[in-house]
């Protein structure tokens, strides 16, 4: 037998006899499964994982939460504020502004552009600079000023909602390539055992629904074992978490004993060690059955931060239980929690939508960012949040005094970060007048991307996986930058 | 190696498995065991070539914008002539004259070639092998698979001991010979046949199929049992699942609405075409051009919605030009990656870095494919586009049409120019292009027409040097888990050497001009009767050792069943698999709130409405896929998600895989048959549990795994009579009831113990 073979079979053997000894949860007369498994390293998945040499240099950050906001919320009625704007009501948006780019078939059809400005009132919240302003409806995000980072040159190549997530998410405008949240299970791994390393969780917002793939939080050509799992509102919130009713726990203990005692056999006669890999995915399997609901359980939390979060956090699904599973999540090691927030494409109305759609969001994300302080974990934890473009400064369909509509705007729009490796209370880069071309420091998804990855101690150059002969990143092959001003 | 959910690996760290398995890549491009290579030569083709084109061409490659010093590598009059600093790369015979071997070995880090910022290391092994090349005067070669492929001869096999059943044998045991290892011995009889079934209809024996092989002592019984299978209709639609794969099959159009399509009678073409064996040559032809041959027939049109299988958009204010050229640039990919095993994404933006594929090959093959009657969609509710084909089934003449987008020509080619940056709408006006295939592979068929009839007949001519080659790698994968060229979907220079390169070509010759021309279900036959494929899956640490990736063959590999396979099987074994052939697609089993969580509010695929009856129990293949939002338990179990070609599934090992077995619907529901046929149909324990762990892993049950399952059962028969209220609840899963007659308590703890036997291993792999 190779020597390798040999000490496999013997650790096993040996962990066999240890578990038996030890008495423990025999059934069926065979060893003491969950006590054997728990106590082999063979069998056992570490909380480990990840590339040899990573993280390149020491990270800021452990890890991410990223709070989508899908369908694109304008930056005109939230972060770029254009006080200017108001005396223009209706006047053309100037030729030699709006230029050439290209507009989407909604409004290129348009006989005028005429300037909507926010009908919403903003606030000089105090940050580490002179203000940060920020619209009335994310009052709550406001008052975070100090944490946040505000980068308001974002821009994108993408008009349409499909390409434009697709890209943000994995660096591609079309389908297929790894999401950000996988190439980080890749290149770092897991950090807890019971969890998987990368979640993602959807919460539905009041205006109009574009459709979320499952290749966004895919995992393209890296290996599957790193593609988001998506944690569901309900009491199911893995699938096929819970046994069939009528399957108690210690039936399922018994079942997954005698299963691995069957399958540890064949594993002997057909010397396949990936049998036992088998085994140790089904105990992970097995303790998943508890520590997610666990995780979801929120008896633990004090009346005082349910309250912070907003009445919504009871409500299994919503955007503020999803901050606060994101907390507990973040507490847990899980390394990618990943947030959609559905409904942010105001075509039609602006005036309408927006408010319903902030309120959704506000109080939640104020208290994620305030909860992660209180415990010591905001400075290990990247928070960024943002969509795939921004929004028109001119009026779609028919502008009044009180009612405007925006088209997509991939030229200029706002996300903000905070936590790990950003420094809080600034904001970076500017929009012109009329918030719709950049006036210094444009940012792609690109640099976006290198940024989060350099806060997580990772190169972006170097953190590659070969594809089709070539050695893709997440980054892409034009060069992009770190966006060295805003880290801490 | 499979790496587990986390990265984990086993018995030995991640790290120091993960420097062997480089050690072993970098000794097997060396020349050590696998390789076979002489110290003294380095072949060029094997050895060379791959090192430069991982470690230099990025700079000193095909690619003219990133060239630097204008040295190529790729050439060997660049790489030979002095360059612009006046030094000289390579001076055949003279490494010590050679610039590049003095930059390779150099300390000085802004000399030393590959630079830092390239992230890349020469290993010593691979410095080694550039040396004694350039001693041996630096002869360079044609790609191995841009030159046509020629029928080698088949070695002799003195050595009597071993089994060579056919001339594929010879190929696999002379290479073992090399390596000094030698071929396991043939398989036993049950996991033969649960390997040859499950390989050539997807579902797993019957247990009195199982027996009547065992009692078969004539000869020939195996190939009787091969050709009982191949002629089966279920073979069709095993070898369909993974063309649909190939051709991206869905039934939604994706994107923003992603709404309901019908082109399920193209899938049944498919099915059809397997079944019928209808030639390879002509599978290609009229997928590609069938609407092009002379008065063809309506399913040589359906045939060509493989063309018009992609995602399509009907978002408002999408641009017409952009998509429709997205669409077009996606035919090429797929005929690409299908047909030519090269990967044209690259150069639809530049020219490769790699491959002599430039970005006038890629925009000439387009040329084939933007010239047809589409226009840009924008009903958001329609089942099809324009052109299109209203059609039954091929499966069945007489009955329901849909409507299916197949290919049309326009009157008039589109003029077509290279798009810079790959842009579409920025066509470099200066750069027309004409229809052709990429230059490297040769030129077009003279008379042919200059259409996709043309490039159709071209890529089945023997001028194309990848098509045979591409098509028996793919179908040598699909039995024995991975090419003979792993890289399936790259024959190019970053792709790897073949394994059996004499093989390779002796298959493709074999398959294009044998006495069968062109007929999968020869070549399928060809390898299922092989004594390469007979072997028994056992892993001998020994052999193991010297070849731990089994890349030789001296044993069958094990591998974990299909997605579809795992769902099937289970309905299969509970006696309620629906035969049905073909037809529109059902609505199996699904968490609720699956669809309605991600649809958009328009799209008419928004709420999923679960089939009834016999329809809940057809073969997974029949399952609609939905692309936004895929059969969980497809893709749990690695299926793709059909919005790209993809002609390879990766097989992970996943905790929501153990979910996903233990506790869906499908699963339970059959567990709870397969018990309740199992105690209907065996009198005593033991023959019950001989019969139940026989449906599943075909195999007869050791005395030791009877011993723990019949102390399993006791436990849960004792559990289960204790807790008739558990009993009920759990024998509601499903919409199928058992019979009445059965004591709940007995037929609950024979259910939990069909749940444990359809998740052993031994059920979950053919070995």
């Amino acid at each position: 037998m190779h020597p390798l073979h040999d000490h496999w079979f013997n650790l096993n053997r040996r962990q066999m006899l240890k578990g038996a000894a030890a008495g423990g949860l025999a059934f069926l007369g065979g060893p003491a499964l969950a006590q054997l498994l728990a106590a082999d390293t063979a069998t056992t998945p570490r909380p480990a994982g990840g590339l040899p040499d990573f993280p390149h240099f020491a990270p800021k950050a452990k890890r991410v939460i990223y709070l989508y906001m899908e369908g694109a919320p304008s930056q005109l009625d939230t972060f770029d504020h254009k006080p200017g704007l108001r005396e223009m009501f209706d006047k053309d948006l100037p030729d030699s502004v709006r230029g050439t780019q290209r507009l989407t078939g909604m409004t290129s059809g348009q006989a005028r552009f005429p300037i909507a400005p926010s009908i919403f009132d903003f606030t000089r919240h105090a940050n580490q600079q002179d203000g940060l302003w920020v619209s009335d409806l994310l009052r709550h995000t406001g008052e975070m000023a100090g944490e946040i980072c505000v980068v308001k040159s974002m821009m994108t190549e993408q008009i349409n909602h499909g390409p434009g997530v697709t890209f943000m998410q994995t660096g591609h405008q079309l389908p297929g390539r790894p999401s950000i949240g996988a190439w980080l299970s890749y290149g770092l791994g897991s950090a807890n055992a019971d969890l998987p390393s990368f979640v993602v969780m959807i919460s539905q917002g009041r205006g109009q629904m574009q459709a979320l793939f499952s290749h966004l939080w895919g995992a393209g050509f890296l290996p599957g074992e790193h593609q988001g799992v998506q944690f569901r509102a309900g009491n199911d919130p893995v699938l096929f978490l819970n046994d069939p009713k009528g399957v108690r726990r210690e039936d399922r203990r018994k079942v997954l004993d005698m299963l691995a005692e069957l399958n540890r056999r064949e594993a002997e006669s057909n010397g396949d060690r990936e049998v036992l890999a088998r085994i140790a995915q089904y105990e992970m399997a097995y303790r998943m059955q508890a520590s997610v609901p666990e995780l979801t359980d929120f008896k633990d939390e004090s009346e005082a931060t349910l309250t912070m979060y907003g009445p919504d956090v009871r409500k299994p699904g919503s955007y503020a239980y999803n901050c606060l599973m994101a907390r507990r999540m973040a507490e847990r090691g899980v390394r990618f929690i990943q947030l959609y927030h559905r409904g942010w494409d105001h075509h039609g109305s602006v005036v309408k939508d927006l408010p319903m759609q902030c309120q959704d969001v506000d109080q939640p994300q104020a208290a994620l960012l305030r909860d992660l302080r209180q415990r010591g974990l905001l400075d290990e934890t990247l928070v960024v949040w943002g969509g795939e473009f921004g929004r028109t400064t001119y009026c779609q369909g028919k502008l009044t005094a009180t009612q405007y509509g925006r088209d997509h705007h991939p030229r200029c729009f706002s996300v903000w970060l905070a936590g790990g490796g950003i420094q809080g209370g600034i904001s970076y880069g500017q929009t012109d007048d009329f918030s719709y071309n950049i006036a210094e420091h444009p940012v792609s998804a690109h640099d976006l991307h290198a940024t989060m990855l350099h806060c997580l101690g990772i190169d972006h150059t170097r953190l590659t996986h070969k594809s089709q002969g070539l050695d893709m990143r997440l980054t892409g092959v034009e060069p992009s930058k770190v966006l060295r001003s805003i880290l801490a | 190696m499979k790496l587990a959910v986390l990265g984990m690996d086993f018995a030995r760290g991640p790290l120091v498995t993960r420097t062997l398995s480089r050690l072993l890549a970098v000794l097997s491009v060396a020349g050590t065991p696998l390789a076979g290579a002489g110290a003294g030569e380095a072949d060029f083709n094997r050895e060379v070539r791959p090192i430069l084109a991982d470690k230099c061409y990025a700079c000193h490659g095909p690619d003219a914008k990133s060239l630097e010093g204008k040295l190529r590598l790729d050439l060997r009059a660049s790489a030979t002539a002095p360059a612009e600093s006046g030094a000289t790369a390579i001076v055949p015979g003279r490494p010590e004259k050679s610039a590049l071997i003095e930059r390779i070995e150099s300390t000085d880090k802004d000399e030393r070639m590959p630079p830092p910022k390239s992230h890349k290391t020469l290993h010593a092994a691979e410095r080694a092998v550039l040396k004694r090349w350039i001693e041996a005067g630096a002869p360079y070669e044609k790609h191995w698979a841009f030159v046509p492929p020629v029928r080698p001869p088949v070695p002799e096999i003195r050595n009597s001991q071993f089994v060579v059943r056919n001339s594929l044998d010879a190929f696999i045991i002379a290479r073992l010979q090399r390596a000094d290892l030698a071929p396991a011995p043939e398989a036993e009889r049950e996991r033969l046949l649960r390997r040859v079934t499950f390989d050539l209809t997807g579902l797993p024996p019957t247990p009195e199929e199982l027996d009547a092989f065992l009692a078969d002592q004539q000869p020939g019984a195996y190939e009787r049992q091969v050709d009982r299978l191949l002629a089966s209709p279920r073979y069709g639609e095993r070898m369909a699942v993974r063309w649909l794969d190939v051709a991206r099959y869905g039934d939604t159009n994706g994107y923003l609405h992603d709404v309901k399509r019908t082109g399920w009678p193209w899938r049944d073409w498919v099915i059809k075409s397997f079944n019928d064996d209808l030639p390879f040559d002509r599978f290609v032809i009229e997928q590609v051009a069938g609407d092009l041959l002379p008065e063809a027939t309506p399913e040589q049109v359906l045939a060509t919605a493989f063309c018009r299988n992609h995602l399509i958009t009907a978002e408002g204010g999408t641009i017409a030009a952009e998509y429709l050229n997205e669409y077009a640039a996606d035919r090429v990919q797929t005929v690409g990656t299908a047909f030519l095993g090269l990967t044209f994404n690259c150069c639809r933006c530049h020219d490769h870095k790699f491959d002599p594929l430039k970005q006038e090959d890629f925009y000439g093959l387009q040329a084939y494919f933007n010239s047809i009657t589409e226009k840009h969609a924008e009903n958001n509710k329609a089942p099809a586009y324009p052109p299109l084909i209203e059609t039954a089934s091929p499966l069945a003449p007489a009955g329901p049409k849909a409507k299916v987008m197949v290919m049309q020509e326009a009157a008039t080619p589109t003029p077509t120019f290279v798009l810079s940056r790959g842009q579409y709408d920025l066509p470099d006006k200066k750069r027309p292009v004409s229809r052709r295939p990429p230059e490297v592979l040769g030129a077009p068929l003279p008379g042919a027409p200059e259409n996709r009839l043309g490039l159709a007949r071209w890529l089945v001519s023997p001028q194309n040097p990848l098509l045979a080659r591409v098509t028996v790698n793919r179908l040598w994968q699909q039995f024995f888990g991975a090419g003979l060229v792993r890289s399936v979907d790259d024959f190019g220079m970053q792709g790897d050497y073949p394994t059996h390169p004499e093989l390779l070509d002796w298959l493709a010759v074999e398959f294009r001009d044998g006495p069968k021309p062109w007929s999968v279900r020869h070549l399928v036959r060809q390898i299922v009767t092989s004594a390469t494929y007979r072997q028994s899956s056992r892993i001998v640490a020994e052999v193991a050792a010297k070849d731990p990736e089994n890349r030789l063959l001296a044993r069958f590999p094990r591998q974990r069943l299909s997605a579809e396979e795992i769902r099937d099987q289970a309905i299969f074994a509970a006696g309620l698999l629906s035969e049905e052939l073909g037809g529109e697609p059902v609505f199996p089993y699904q968490p609720p709130g699956l669809w309605e969580e991600r649809a958009n509010g328009s799209s008419n695929t928004r709420v999923y409405k679960r089939s009834d009856g016999r329809a809940l129990y057809r073969r997974s293949l029949y399952t609609f896929w939905k692309r936004t939002a895929p059969p969980p338990l497809m893709t749990i179990f690695d299926a793709p998600d059909r919005t790209a070609c993809v002609v390879r599934r990766t097989a992970t090992n996943t905790p929501l895989q153990a979910l996903a077995a233990l506790n869906e619907e499908q699963g339970l529901e059959s567990a709870k048959l397969l018990a309740a046929r199992t105690l209907t149909e065996n009198a005593t324990t033991p023959a019950r549990l001989t019969s139940m762990y026989r449906r599943v892993t075909g195999r007869t049950p050791a005395e030791a795994d009877l011993g723990t399952l019949s102390r399993g059962l006791d436990t849960l028969l004792a559990r289960y009579r204790a807790a008739p209220d558990d009993a009920a609840a759990l024998l509601r899963q499903g919409a199928t009831p058992a019979p009445a007659d059965l004591a709940a308590a007995d037929l609950a703890a024979w259910m939990l113990l069909a749940n444990t036997l359809l998740n052993l291993d031994a059920t979950l792999v053919r070995d």
